[in-house]
């Protein structure tokens, strides 16, 4: 070996940080190119067909508005509840020791695992007037299926996951010291989860919600059975954007999915901000 | 008395951790737990804080009962061996926990509590870094925050679970002097738990050596490194030579060995076990003894040397390099011994606690 090649060599070994970093990095990109990044560019392309008078008509028409409007009030409604149940589940999960404990874990994954539309017939056949739910709130006068309320249920149920699993592993390698010391720093339980558990699983748990709301926005299987699809009452934006394609109004199905995909962008956006922004002076520099 | 522990145990499942364990602080004391891994030490120290609860025993603190209180209401500060800071806090917020958390009618104004922060921050020598996040600290650093926030309370006991253990060498020597610093101006009884007996002894005004859940010596450092109590202490304090040797009133002898230097014990006749330092025991040029010098090394300023006798038995000895002077590979030596520890009975036996005399008077109410 010349002593150049020896000069040369932790230089040369230096650059490469992952070994087959160029196959493993093209693949990674190659991948992200043509499974997210080409079909998105295609509705960005066909929504700058439509010019912004027209998309900006197509998106103020007045069942598209109400159709948004329910896709969105709907998915806040299961986004609210999810962060509330899954945050308290992952607890249940994690801090608690019983029977039956792996059993609940792994329905946690039932959602994602179950075909929406069978979620959806599910849901719907248990909310109807003769179904079990339906049953004991129809006396009561509340109805479910084919209102804002069954939108939200059937929304509910196909994100659930996704706080209880972004939330779970933090929660689990939690330090608890911390929470030790609180104590003995005289915090009431209330103050050490207020102060020490919920900021440390702060960034976790904003992004598992972000992803919920934005699953619950582009849900469509699990919606549309229980929902009725009445235009302008319980009609959802995405069963509009596919009604507008099966009318061949191409247009007017990129502006709705173009409307959809921006608000959970903007969304992701803005969580992944906030996330930044709490832990960017946590992690040791 | 301040605290007081007596026969206090505890099991984790089949393991005894703790088994009787008697023991008393006076108000202000800067107190060691020393011990290997596994002694107890540190569920020691967590029970007299109140994040852990014996099976038996009692633990009072000027009389009152400790075990029916909660760690709040003990009001002690707990350092833990990995700091435990806040990591979403600043240091100034960090510190101020304590005090922030006191319900509305105790607690100080916001003002009240900055003044403490600031009054700490400069105590402790680290008022730059107020603003800065825990990730931003150095490990020195981060244990002078930790130390500040289990202070901010005004603690009746300050605990430390092996406070420099996550420290390189030169801040834990550091660290240790000014610790001592802070104690002797703050005054707040101190127990602190430690496996490194130089910790040990340089910082503790009294030194607790613990070993299988119990307590084997309790004495000042002096004390302890010239009259370890129990063969365990004798070998955890570094008298690691270990010879057997005959007791014919009062005192050793064995074959090859010049006791002489030894004080008389009151150890019946038979069969004993002599523990020594290398560094007590200085080789001689005998031409009639039995031992001869087998490795030779040097470490700079000291001389390695080991001996052995025809037998198998191989003694290490340190000594300074001059007095080594006169010594050759194979030569034949005498030991001398010039300080050591003798116990009655050969060899291994069951750890019992010993007490010496100064113990004894210490454990009296």
């Amino acid at each position: 070996m010349s002593v150049a090649a020896v000069i040369d060599a932790p230089a040369r070994r230096q650059k490469r940080v992952l070994p087959g970093f160029g196959l493993t990095m093209g693949l990674t990109l190659t991948y992200v190119g043509i499974i997210v990044l080409l079909p998105v560019i295609a509705l960005v392309l066909k929504g700058a067909e439509i010019g912004p008078v027209r998309f900006w008509d197509i998106v103020t028409a007045p069942r598209t508005l109400a159709a948004l409007r329910l896709t969105i009030t709907a998915a806040a409604l299961a986004t609210v509840f999810n962060a509330l149940y899954g945050l308290l589940m992952a607890w249940v999960l994690v801090r608690y020791r019983f029977p039956g404990r792996r059993l609940l874990d792994a329905m946690m994954d039932i959602p994602f695992a179950l075909p929406t539309a069978v979620a959806g017939l599910a849901l719907t056949a248990l909310f109807s007037e003769n179904g079990w739910y339906g049953a004991i709130l129809a006396p009561a006068g509340i109805s479910v299926v084919y209102t804002i309320w069954g939108v939200a249920i059937a929304m509910t149920f196909t994100s659930i996951p996704f706080v209880v699993r972004t939330v779970q592993p933090i929660l689990e390698d939690l330090d608890h010291s911390q929470e030790e010391a609180a104590r003995t720093l005289g915090a009431t339980p209330f103050q050490i989860f207020a102060r020490v558990i919920f900021p440390a699983i702060l960034p976790a748990f904003l992004i598992g919600t972000t992803i919920a709301f934005a699953r619950s926005l582009g849900e469509f299987g699990a919606v549309i059975f229980i929902a009725g699809n009445l235009p302008m009452k319980t009609e959802i934006a995405s069963l509009l954007a596919v009604i507008r394609l099966e009318e061949y109004d191409y247009n007017g199905a990129a502006a709705i999915a173009l409307t959809l995909v921006a608000i959970a962008l903007v969304l992701l956006a803005l969580s992944n901000w906030l996330q930044a922004r709490l832990t960017r002076r946590r992690v040791p520099a | 008395m301040t605290l007081a522990i007596s026969h206090l145990a505890r099991r984790f499942g089949a393991t005894q951790v703790l088994r009787g364990i008697d023991l008393q602080v006076r108000q202000g004391e800067l107190i060691a737990l020393l011990g290997p891994s596994g002694s107890g030490k540190t569920t020691l120290l967590r029970i007299i804080a109140g994040l852990d609860w014996p099976d038996a025993g009692t633990l009072s603190f000027d009389g009152a009962d400790w075990l029916g209180k909660s760690a709040a209401e003990r009001r002690i500060g707990f350092v833990f061996q990995h700091y435990a800071l806040f990591p979403h806090m600043t240091v100034r917020d960090n510190i101020a926990f304590g005090l922030s958390v006191l319900p509305r009618s105790e607690r100080p104004g916001k003002t009240q509590i900055a003044a403490t922060v600031d009054r700490l921050l400069a105590f402790l020598q680290i008022g730059g870094l107020a603003d800065r996040y825990p990730a931003e600290l150095s490990g020195g650093q981060r244990q002078r925050v930790a130390l500040g926030r289990a202070m901010a309370i005004e603690p009746r006991v300050l605990l430390l679970d092996e406070p420099f253990g996550a420290l390189d060498a030169q801040v834990r020597r550091d660290l240790r002097r000014w610790l001592r610093g802070v104690h002797d101006s703050a005054g707040t009884t101190t127990i602190f738990v430690t496996h490194d007996q130089e910790e040990a002894f340089e910082l503790a005004d009294r030194v607790v050596v613990m070993n299988g859940g119990v307590i084997e010596q309790t004495g000042q450092p002096d004390e302890i490194y010239d009259h370890p109590a129990t063969p365990f202490v004798a070998r955890f304090l570094g008298l690691t030579v270990e010879l057997p040797v005959t007791m014919r009133a009062g005192r050793a002898h064995a074959a090859g060995l010049d006791l002489a230097a030894l004080p008389r014990r009151a150890i019946p006749d038979g069969p004993a076990t002599l523990f020594l330092r290398p560094a007590d025991i200085l080789p001689v040029p005998d031409p009639q003894a039995p031992f001869r010098v087998a490795e030779m090394a040097t470490t700079g300023a000291l001389l390695r040397i080991v001996a052995e006798d025809g037998t198998g038995c191989r003694i290490e000895s340190e000594v300074p390099r001059r007095d080594g002077r006169d010594l050759r590979q194979g030569q034949p030596v005498a030991l001398r011994a010039v300080a050591g520890q003798i116990f009655p009975g050969s060899g291994q036996q069951p750890a019992q606690p010993i007490h010496t005399p100064m113990t004894l008077k210490e454990a009296r109410p």
